[in-house]
């Protein structure tokens, strides 16, 4: 790990203005992405600005119809949550498949939408569901927000607060994890909203997490798994790597839709 | 150099230690804790599990300076002297270990995992335990009898209803 300097703010305002005075600052949530980067040489922050000492990062609460996940909030406090369980039990049944235990002890949910890993489990609740991602300077919609692999609308310094998921009526995380890294070689979120069928996937596109809008037209008029099966799923823009090829992805988008809408009940 | 003032295994420890040194490597070089091992640099082999406030974690992807105030246990700290942890001691009633470098990272993740269960009031069935194990990689025994141990462990454990961790 080439050198860097760790610091500890207090407040949301020390960690802006820490980033902004550092020649190449870095924000350390959990570290489960961050730390691993650095060790093999892929990042080195002259900074570190650890968020988790603030007040208010992390917690779950519920607010009416939305529930509210504070960013410093681990993969398994939210898998853990009787509120996240009564509310949207696919996300939590979503953080309870991230990595390992040990993983899901220190990642964070504002980490890992921060990151936007195309083959990230969170990003896709956050798009189906419709969540708003809150910063210290403002609201994001969720449809805003990714910019295509590991591209954020984030701007210079800034810095996710908490993110407020909608409750759906019913919603449901499908996810074939690549055998080796526990990522998403495929996964897809399937949630019956206000807005009506919404469909992410994450895993497939060499433009990260995306809302597939084949599979939600055809559920709009039949929710149920049958209705998967007549949609064009294509294979374009999708990745082609050593663990899968552009077209078994597709293929694995039809079943993990299928799987999900199955599990809606 | 930042100054930190750590818990571990049971003992007040405080150093100056550079802000890019790993927990992995505060226990090993600094404490010469040289239980936990380190087996890749890819955050993913689980080799180098220990209990940070009672959770495991990989401490080769924290940093010492971001534990100020931790209590830490590591492989050294959960027999209770002379006495294996029943954890310990399953693994080696059935024999679930061949050269030994994955042993404290399972150990350790066997114990939390005992633990969590427990706490939930859930059982913790073979099937689980493959699913739980899915941060610790070992090369040398296809996994069944390090199943079998941690089975044979949480039937223990919570037969006993001793206290799942002896340093914690
Ligand atoms: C072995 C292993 C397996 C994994 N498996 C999976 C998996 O199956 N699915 C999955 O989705 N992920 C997986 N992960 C990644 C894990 O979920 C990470 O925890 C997560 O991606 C990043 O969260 P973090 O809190 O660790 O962030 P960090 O590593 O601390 O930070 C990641 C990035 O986000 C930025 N950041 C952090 N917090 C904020 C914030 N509040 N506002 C703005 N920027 C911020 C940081 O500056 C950094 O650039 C795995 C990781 C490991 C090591
Ligand atoms: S050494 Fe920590 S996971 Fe491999
Ligand atoms: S016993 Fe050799 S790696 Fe597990």
């Amino acid at each position: 790990m080439y050198p860097t300097k760790y610091h500890k703010p207090a407040s949301l305002e020390d960690a802006v203005a820490g980033l902004r005075s550092a020649e190449d600052g870095a924000l350390l949530a959990g570290g489960q992405t961050l730390l691993p980067t650095m060790k093999q040489h892929l990042a080195a922050p002259t900074d570190l600005i650890d968020i988790r000492g603030i007040d208010g990062m992390s917690g779950i609460r519920v607010e009416g119809d939305v529930l509210v996940i504070g960013a410093a909030t681990t993969h398994a406090e939210v898998a853990g949550s009787s509120d996240v369980q009564a509310a949207i039990p696919a996300l939590a049944q979503l953080a309870s498949g991230i990595g390992d235990a040990a993983v899901r002890h220190m990642g964070t949910i504002g980490g890992s939408v921060a990151n936007n890993d195309p083959v990230a489990d969170y990003p896709s609740a956050v798009l189906a569901l419709g969540a708003t991602i809150v910063t210290d300077r403002r609201e994001i919609a969720a449809e805003d927000y990714f910019q295509g692999m590991f591209m954020t609308a984030l701007e210079e310094a800034e810095i996710i607060r908490e993110l407020r998921f909608p409750k759906p009526r019913r919603a449901a995380y499908a996810k074939f994890p690549n055998p080796a890294s526990r990522y998403a070689l495929v996964g897809v979120f399937v949630a019956d909203t206000a807005a009506g069928a919404c469909v992410a996937v994450t895993g497939a596109s060499e433009s990260g997490v995306f809302r597939h809008e084949g599979l939600e037209a055809a559920l709009s008029g039949d929710f149920s798994a049958d209705a998967v099966d007549g949609v064009e799923i294509s294979s374009e823009g999708f990745m082609s790597d050593i663990h899968a090829d552009a077209d078994y992805r597709a293929n694995l988008v039809r079943v993990m839709a299928r799987r999900a809408v199955a599990a809606l009940g | 150099m930042t100054n930190v003032n750590l818990t571990v295994n049971g003992k007040p420890v405080r150093r100056d230690v550079p802000d890019t040194t790993l927990l992995s490597d505060f226990l090993r070089e600094d404490l010469r804790l040289t239980g936990t091992h380190v087996g890749c640099d890819t955050s993913q082999c689980g080799a180098c599990v220990v209990h940070v406030n009672g959770k495991a974690v990989k401490s080769c992807t924290a940093l010492a300076v971001s534990l100020d105030g931790a209590e830490v246990t590591t492989i050294e700290g959960v027999a209770q002297g002379r006495e294996l942890h029943p954890m310990q001691a399953a693994f080696n009633d059935h024999h679930a270990l061949q050269c030994g470098f994955c042993t404290p990272g399972m150990i350790m993740s066997g114990i939390d995992m005992v633990n969590r269960y427990r706490a939930a009031g859930k059982d913790l069935d073979a099937e689980t335990i493959r699913h739980e194990l899915e941060g610790n990689i070992c090369r040398c025994t296809g996994y069944h009898n390090i199943v079998r141990a941690i089975e044979d462990a949480a039937a223990r454990i919570q037969g006993a209803d001793a206290p799942a961790h002896a340093a914690e």
